[in-house]
C-alpha cells in the first residue's frame, strides 16, 4: 500500500464520530442572517472544488459508461449496459481483477501480518536507539516514489545489468535465473514483491505508534506472572491492535485495488496483458485504444469495489474500541 | 545459572537480531546499488552488478539535470508548494467553518467534504480529461494545481478538523470580547495555536504531491511542462540506453523527500499516525 493512498481511504472511520454541538452564538437583534448564511463562506471553497472536481466526475462517468464514445471524433452513441456486458465477457478484465486480488492478498500478509509481527519485533528491542533507527530505516523506501521504487526493480529485474539474477548465481541457484518481468507467469509477482519492499516499513511504523500505546504495565504484569514472549503477543499486543489492524486490512485491499503507477512503469500490463490491473487496463482501454465508454465501465468497477470497502470500514469504526 | 529458557531466550534474541538486521539489508542495499550507479559508466554497469564504481563520474548528474531532470525537478517544486499551500489553507478555513462557526446543514456540509476520502481518483479520470480538455486547462500546471488540491481537501480537513475540536471553545470567547473578527481570530489565535497539525499536514501533502504520478502522467505528459516521477519515465524512454544518467535522475528525485523524512520525522510520524485514524 502506498501513503497516499492508506492515508486517504483510513482516515474515514473516525471522520463519521462525534461531531462537537457548538454552542450557539449570542442571537444578535436585527440581523436577517439568522441561519448564518453569510457563514457558509468558510466551507464554499472547499464544497466548490470538491463539487466540480470530485463529484461531477464522478457522476459523470456514470453517464458515459453507458455510451460508445469516441472521445477525438466527439461521436457518442447510447448503448445501454453494453459496455458492461463487454466487461463481464472480457478476459483481460478477469485477469486484472485477479491480479488485483494477488495484490490484495499477498499484501495482507506482509504489510498487515509481516508488519505487525515486525513491529512487535522491534518494540521488544531493549535499545531505544535501535528502536527508532530500524524503524526510520524501514520507512526510507516509503518516502521513496513508486515511480522510483518501481524503476529501480526495473533494473534489479533486469537479466544482464540486475543484482536478482546475479545474487542467485553467486548463491549457488543459478537455474532460478529468469527474465522475472519478461515472462507472463512472473511479471505481476515481480511488481507485487516490489510493492512489498516500498511499503511495509510504512504499516511497521503505523503498528509500533499502535503498540506503543499499549500501557507496558500489562507486559510487565504478564512477564512478572512468567508469561512467554510469544504468549505475550498473542495474549496482549494482537488483542490490543485488532482495531488497527482490521483498518489496516481494509485499506491494503481498497489500495490494491486502485494499483497503477508500479504497474505502469515496470511493465505496463505486459507481457501480453499478463500484468494487467483495473487501472492500467482503465488507462489502455480509454487512451490507448480510445473506447472510453468501456473504460467509464471500467472506473464503475473500481468505483463499486472502493465504496464498498470504505463502508465496510466505517462500519467497523463504529463498533466499539478496545478500551484500556 | 544457566537454564534451558534463558539460553533459548538469548539465542532467540539473537536470531531476531539478525533477522532484524538482515531486513534493513534488504530495504538499503537497493538503494545503495541505486545511488552507486548513478556513478558508474554504462559498461561497468552490464558487468559484475555488485562492483563499486570504477572511477566516480559525478558528471552524470549534471547531465541527468541538464537533460530535463532540472526542469522537472523545478516543475515538482513549483506544484508542490503551491498545491500544497492551497490545499492546507482552504482545509484550514473550512475546519474552522465546520468546528467553530454555526453554518446552515453544516452536517450535510461535514458529510459532503469527509465522504471524498472514499473515493479513488481513477474513477473521475475520463470526465476529468474532458473537463479540462474543454477549459482548455489540459497539460498545463492549473491542471495539476486544481486537481491535487480538490482531492487532498476531504484528508486535510480531516486532520485539521478533528483538531480544532480539541481547542477550547474560552479561546473563541476570549477573542470575540477582543473584538476581534472570525477571519481575524482564525489567523491570529486559531492558527497558531494549530502549529502543530498544520505542520504534519503539510509534510503529508508534500509526500503526495511530490511522488503523485497517475494525474501528473494522464494531464500533463503531453506537454514540456512535467513533474519528476512523469519525467523519470520520459528520461527512461528517450535516452534508455544511457542507463547511469537515468539512475542519476532517480536519486535526484528520490533525495529531497528522504532528507525531508529524516529532518521532520518527529512530525512525519505524527502525521502518518494521525492519517490512519490514531
Amino acid at each position: 500500500m502506498t501513503v497516499a493512498n492508506s492515508a486517504r481511504a483510513a482516515a474515514v472511520p473516525v471522520a463519521g464520530a462525534g461531531v462537537r454541538n457548538l454552542p450557539s452564538p449570542p442571537a444578535r437583534a436585527g440581523r436577517k442572517d439568522a441561519r448564518g448564511w453569510r457563514n457558509l463562506i468558510w466551507v464554499l471553497p472547499a464544497i466548490g472544488l470538491l463539487a466540480a472536481f470530485v463529484y461531477l466526475p464522478l457522476v459523470q462517468n456514470l453517464g458515459f459508461s453507458v455510451l460508445e464514445w469516441d472521445i477525438y471524433s466527439g461521436g457518442q452513441t447510447f448503448v445501454g449496459a453494453e459496455n458492461y456486458a463487454r466487461m463481464f465477457e472480457d478476459p483481460i478484465f478477469w485477469k486484472s481483477v485477479v491480479n488485483n486480488l494477488w495484490y490484495a492478498g499477498i499484501s495482507i500478509v506482509f504489510q498487515v501480518f509481516g508488519a505487525l509481527v515486525l513491529a512487535a519485533l522491534i518494540e521488544g528491542l531493549r535499545s531505544d536507539r535501535w528502536r527508532r533507527t530500524l524503524r526510520a530505516v524501514y520507512f526510507i523506501p516509503s518516502a521513496v516514489s513508486l515511480t522510483v521504487a518501481g524503476l529501480l526493480f526495473y533494473f534489479i529485474y533486469e537479466p544482464q545489468m540486475g543484482i536478482l539474477n546475479a545474487a542467485l548465481d553467486g548463491a549457488g541457484i543459478g537455474q532460478f535465473t529468469q527474465a522475472w518481468l519478461g515472462q507472463e507467469n512472473t511479471a505481476i509477482f515481480g511488481i507485487i514483491a516490489m510493492s512489498q519492499w516500498q511499503g511495509f516499513g510504512y504499516c511497521t511504523l503505523l503498528f509500533a505508534v499502535a503498540l506503543q500505546r499499549i500501557p507496558t504495565e500489562l507486559y510487565e504484569a504478564a512477564a512478572i506472572d512468567g508469561v512467554g514472549p510469544f504468549r505475550r503477543f498473542f495474549s496482549i499486543s494482537l488483542p490490543l491492535v485488532r482495531e488497527m489492524s482490521s483498518l489496516m486490512m481494509i485499506v491494503t485491499v481498497s489500495g490494491a485495488f486502485q494499483v497503477f503507477n508500479e504497474v505502469m512503469v515496470m511493465t505496463g500490463g505486459g507481457p501480453n496483458n499478463s500484468s494487467q490491473v483495473l487501472g492500467t487496463w482503465l488507462y489502455r482501454s480509454g487512451f490507448v485504444k480510445n473506447d472510453f465508454g468501456y473504460a467509464s465501465a471500467i472506473a464503475t468497477a473500481i468505483f463499486v469495489i472502493t465504496l464498498s470497502l470504505a463502508v465496510l470500514q466505517l462500519w467497523y469504526s463504529r463498533r466499539r474500541r478496545v478500551e484500556w | 545459572m544457566v537454564t534451558r529458557g534463558s539460553v533459548l531466550l538469548v539465542l532467540g534474541r539473537g536470531f531476531v537480531s539478525a533477522f532484524l538486521l538482515a531486513l534493513a539489508v534488504v530495504v538499503l542495499y537497493p538503494l545503495l546499488w541505486m545511488v552507486l550507479n548513478g556513478v558508474k559508466s554504462n559498461a561497468e554497469l552490464f558487468g559484475n552488478p555488485f562492483a563499486l564504481p570504477v572511477a566516480w563520474r559525478w558528471e552524470n548528474y549534471a547531465t541527468a539535470w541538464n537533460r530535463g531532470v532540472g526542469d522537472y525537478l523545478m516543475t515538482s517544486v513549483l506544484v508542490t508548494v503551491t498545491s500544497t499551500l492551497a490545499t492546507v489553507f482552504i482545509s484550514a478555513w473550512a475546519a474552522y467553518g465546520l468546528t467553530r462557526v454555526r453554518i446552515p446543514f453544516s452536517r450535510t456540509v461535514l458529510i459532503l467534504i469527509l465522504a471524498g476520502l472514499m473515493l479513488a481518483p481513477t474513477v473521475a479520470l475520463i470526465p476529468l480529461v474532458r473537463m479540462f480538455q474543454a477549459m482548455g486547462l489540459y497539460n498545463t500546471f492549473w491542471a495539476l494545481l486544481i486537481l491535487y488540491t480538490a482531492f487532498r481537501i476531504p484528508f486535510t480537513t480531516f486532520l485539521i478538523r478533528a483538531y480544532m475540536m480539541d481547542l477550547p471553545a474560552e479561546v473563541d470567547e476570549a477573542a470575540a470580547v477582543d473584538g476581534a473578527s472570525k477571519a481575524r481570530a482564525f489567523w491570529q489565535v486559531i492558527m497558531p495555536m494549530c502549529r502543530p497539525i498544520i505542520v504534519s499536514t503539510v509534510i503529508l501533502n508534500i509526500l503526495f504531491t511530490w511522488n503523485e504520478y497517475l494525474f501528473a502522467m494522464i494531464f500533463t505528459s503531453g506537454g514540456d511542462f512535467q513533474t519528476l516521477p512523469v519525467g523519470l519515465t520520459n528520461l527512461m524512454s528517450r535516452h534508455g540506453t544511457d542507463y547511469p544518467v537515468v539512475f542519476a535522475g532517480m536519486v535526484i528525485a528520490a533525495a529531497p523527500v528522504i532528507v525531508l523524512f529524516f529532518a521532520g520525522q518527529r512530525y512525519f510520524i505524527r502525521g502518518l499516525a494521525d492519517g490512519i485514524g490514531k
